[in-house]
């Protein structure tokens, strides 16, 4: 069967398969229902509504930040706000949010009924909401919540000013463990899923890069988090049953806590950051009408990236009194990881390379992404750099670096994603305008927020302060200016997708004639994904070759029509 | 159905099952383990596994490098946790209890259900003959939480290791009332072979606890 007559013989199938649905049935998402294709919408809802109140937490930050005094929230507060914001974004947005999408495509891309799991992949889920509202609550407990910054460094988050059960340290540290054993579980089930479910023919080298990324960040969470999970279990016993881990005062050592934490920490930016690569890697192939370049040297690249950075950790703690050869050694693998990370830059620029562009939405974010994390990337190796990390150490400029990863790059590669697989998740089309109004603001705010980080930072601007000198005044006003602009860029995604979910226009199971294996199901997929499993000839991305693609060749606005 | 749409090269062999006609011929699913329940689940067992033994590792490792950095490691006047002979008992007989829960699974194996409940119920009480006599150390034991760099690591370690023995105890417990229902092995006992996995790396994770608290004096 060619893939013309799968699309057309799809399309004439549609209807009430896409009717019995997801849309409809708006009740299942709230039970604990093992479908992963409910669970995946189930993580993109709530992470979204985390990084809404993590977003409004940043804005009241930025709101401090535009005058030099301290004069919005007290310093109590503010101190719990950029913990807060920080633990938000990362355990309750950016991992929930990434696992939402995997959940969603993993099964798809690689031809499998279910993820391996279902009944562990809904519990999983089900551990997430209360971990969120729990560390949320920590907000009414008499001391407030934990303030010793996302990291939570002894001795400063042993300091437990009020009791040593009712504070919000000790429930930073059961939300991040309940966090753990969730992710834990998500990581088996990917695992086993790409491992072991992939229809016949999908051989690893068939693999979409998404699902190597997938697997890599898996790998890392499956051997790294449990660094995180037992340092944060053993502060919360120094802090809670008086043990002596962390406690220098006690003989205790609070450099063991940041090996500890680190040791996780920096892997776990690839497992955010992996997934994102694998986005854009499925984006912009096609959207650009070009096969991905170098697909078998990027997928080794991708276990490349997370095998180094597996040995980078201590390069957040050069100025923790580490010995020289420790730095030495952690610069030098820290730096490396350039290499691996460069491999899948150039491919990215080839693949678009003298492509058919067409600029629509997913296209933009993935490619905003993609360009971004040069900046991002380019810093990153700079704070590699031992002897430049000691003067920029705890100031904007690591902020900035790191928010350029983290927003520019990953958050805007999860928008481009939402976008790009819209339409397969409820046979629905997004608004196009809308969509460009949004990566406009985003663009242009993410920039004007996160670049002023790094002269202030260069300048010798310290983080996590409420009131600065005078002389930093300027950049911070853009900075907050930027990051009250990205705020309103929100509001355009918000009413898209709620208008489109229920209003938009039906489209067919491939609008955007890519070639991945999700699309050849219906949108949005049956119960079990695929009438029959589907026997894999082929590798992926098999764009631009005229004797077998969909359109383009003849039809230069084929997928341009689907957005009338 | 085809489906990664064609591309650089034409696929050298076709595949064996185009219309996607599974289970017809078990030549089509070579290689790949989709229907493959029992390897599925070991696989995610052994994964999961491998990630709760690297929470031990953390430990252990937090735990020898206090011994190693610490200049409140052993306060004045305290001794290295008590080591006497029922300690050893327990030992042994933990670790002989994974000798008899293969015994148990080799039984069902031979669908000898009785033996293997037999075997099984066991296991699980030399599990709790340990539990009782961990709780028994314990209580006998002069050092506290607080205790300098020992303390800390001797309870909490050892408690995170009871915890899992009780955790096996239970799955151990609802595999023998599993075993009640008629036809529950049709299809295979990959769930016994999980618990005894689980049980066999509860023992296997003792082994180093009791190097590192007993023999490392
Ligand atoms: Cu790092």
């Amino acid at each position: 069967m060619t893939a013309d007559n799968t699309i057309q013989s799809t399309d004439t199938k549609r209807g009430e398969d896409s009717q019995s649905g997801y849309r409809e049935n708006w009740w299942q998402y709230f039970t604990f229902n093992k479908d992963h294709k409910v669970i995946a919408i189930q993580y993109l809802v709530t992470s979204f509504t985390f990084f809404l109140i993590g977003g409004l937490f940043a804005m009241i930050i930025r709101g401090e930040l535009v005058t030099p005094p301290s004069d919005l929230v007290d310093r109590q507060l503010y101190n719990g706000l950029f913990t807060m914001h920080g633990t938000v974004m990362i355990f309750l947005w950016i991992i929930p949010s990434l696992v939402g999408l995997s959940n969603f495509l993993i099964p798809l891309m690689i031809g499998a009924k279910d993820i391996a799991f279902p009944f562990l992949n809904a519990l999983a889920f089900w551990m997430f909401p209360p971990a969120g509202i729990l560390l949320m609550a920590s907000f009414f407990l008499p001391s407030g919540t934990a303030q010793a910054g996302w990291w939570s460094y002894p001795p400063l988050s042993t300091q437990n000013p009020s009791d040593p059960v009712l504070n919000g340290q000790l429930f930073w540290c059961l939300s991040i463990v309940l966090l753990g054993v969730s992710s834990i579980m998500g990581a088996v089930n990917f695992v086993t899923t790409i491992v072991r479910l992939r229809a016949p023919g999908m051989t690893f080298f068939r693999m979409p890069i998404f699902v190597w990324s997938v697997l890599s960040a898996q790998l890392l969470q499956l051997f790294f988090l449990p660094s995180l999970t037992g340092g944060v279990l053993l502060l919360l016993c120094d802090l809670s049953l008086g043990t002596n881990f962390f406690e220098p005062f006690r003989g205790g050592d609070p450099v063991l806590y940041q090996h500890m934490f680190w040791f996780y920490s920096h892997p776990t930016v690839y497992v955010w950051a992996l997934p994102v690569f694998g986005i854009i890697a499925e984006i912009l192939p096609a959207f650009s009408r070009n096969p991905l370049f170098g697909y078998k040297s990027v997928a080794v690249a991708t276990i490349g990236i997370a095998v180094i950075s597996a040995t980078v950790w201590a390069h957040h703690m050069f100025t923790s009194g580490t010995p020289m050869w420790m730095r030495i050694l952690f610069m030098f693998t820290s730096v490396l990881i350039a290499v691996p990370t460069g491999v899948k830059e150039f491919s990215w620029t080839a693949t678009v390379w003298r492509g058919k562009l067409h600029l629509d939405t997913p296209f933009l974010f993935a490619l905003g992404s993609a360009a971004m994390f040069l900046f991002a990337g380019v810093t990153g190796v700079m704070l590699g750099a031992m002897p430049f990390d000691l003067h920029v150490h705890n100031t904007h400029f690591v902020v900035g670096h790191f928010h350029y990863v983290v927003y520019n790059t990953i958050t805007v590669g999860i928008f481009g994603a939402i976008y790009f697989w819209f339409p397969k998740m409820s046979g629905r089309m997004y608004n196009e305008g809308w969509g460009k109004l949004h990566f406009l603001l985003t663009f242009i705010g993410a920039n004007l927020t996160f670049f002023p980080m790094m002269p202030l930072g260069l300048q010798g601007m310290v983080r996590r302060i409420a009131s600065y000198d005078p002389q930093y005044q300027w950049w911070n006003v853009i900075a907050s200016f930027g990051g009250f602009l990205l705020g309103v860029s929100i509001l355009p995604f918000i009413a898209n997708i709620i208008y489109s979910w229920a209003f938009g226009y039906k489209v067919s199971d491939n609008p955007w004639h890519a070639t991945g294996l999700e699309w050849t199901t219906t949108s949005p997929p049956p119960k079990e994904n695929f009438k029959e499993v589907p026997t894999v000839t082929l590798a992926p991305y098999s764009y631009g070759r005229p004797q077998y693609s969909t359109v383009d060749s003849t039809d230069e606005g084929a997928v341009r029509r689907h957005h009338r | 159905m085809s489906n990664f749409i064609p591309s650089r090269e034409l696929p050298k062999q076709q595949p064996q099952s185009q219309t996607g006609a599974q289970g017809s011929d078990p030549e089509s699913n070579r290689g790949f383990f989709s229907d493959d329940e029992r390897g599925k689940v070991l696989f995610g067992m052994t994964s999961f596994l491998t990630s709760e033994s690297l929470v031990f590792a953390a430990f252990f490792v937090a735990y020898s490098a206090l011994r190693f950095s610490s200049t409140n490691f052993l306060p004045a006047g305290v001794s290295l946790p008590n080591f006497d002979t029922s300690t050893i008992i327990d030992t042994v007989v933990l670790l002989s209890s994974s000798f008899v829960i293969f015994l148990a699974e080799r039984a069902l194996a031979r669908r000898k259900l009785n033996l293997f409940r037999l075997l099984w119920l066991t296991t699980s009480a030399m599990g709790a003959f340990f539990l009782s006599g961990e709780v028994q150390d314990w209580l006998k034991e002069t050092l506290k939480l607080s205790t300098g760099e020992i303390g800390g690591p001797f309870f909490i370690i050892t408690g995170f290791h009871a915890m899992h023995v009780t955790v096996g105890i239970l799955l151990q417990t609802i595999m023998l009332i599993r075993s009640f229902i008629p036809h529950n092995y049709d299809k295979g006992h990959y769930g016994v072979t999980c618990v005894s996995l689980f049980w066999h790396f509860v023992d296997g994770i003792w082994l180093i606890v009791f190097t590192l608290f007993y023999l490392w004096r």
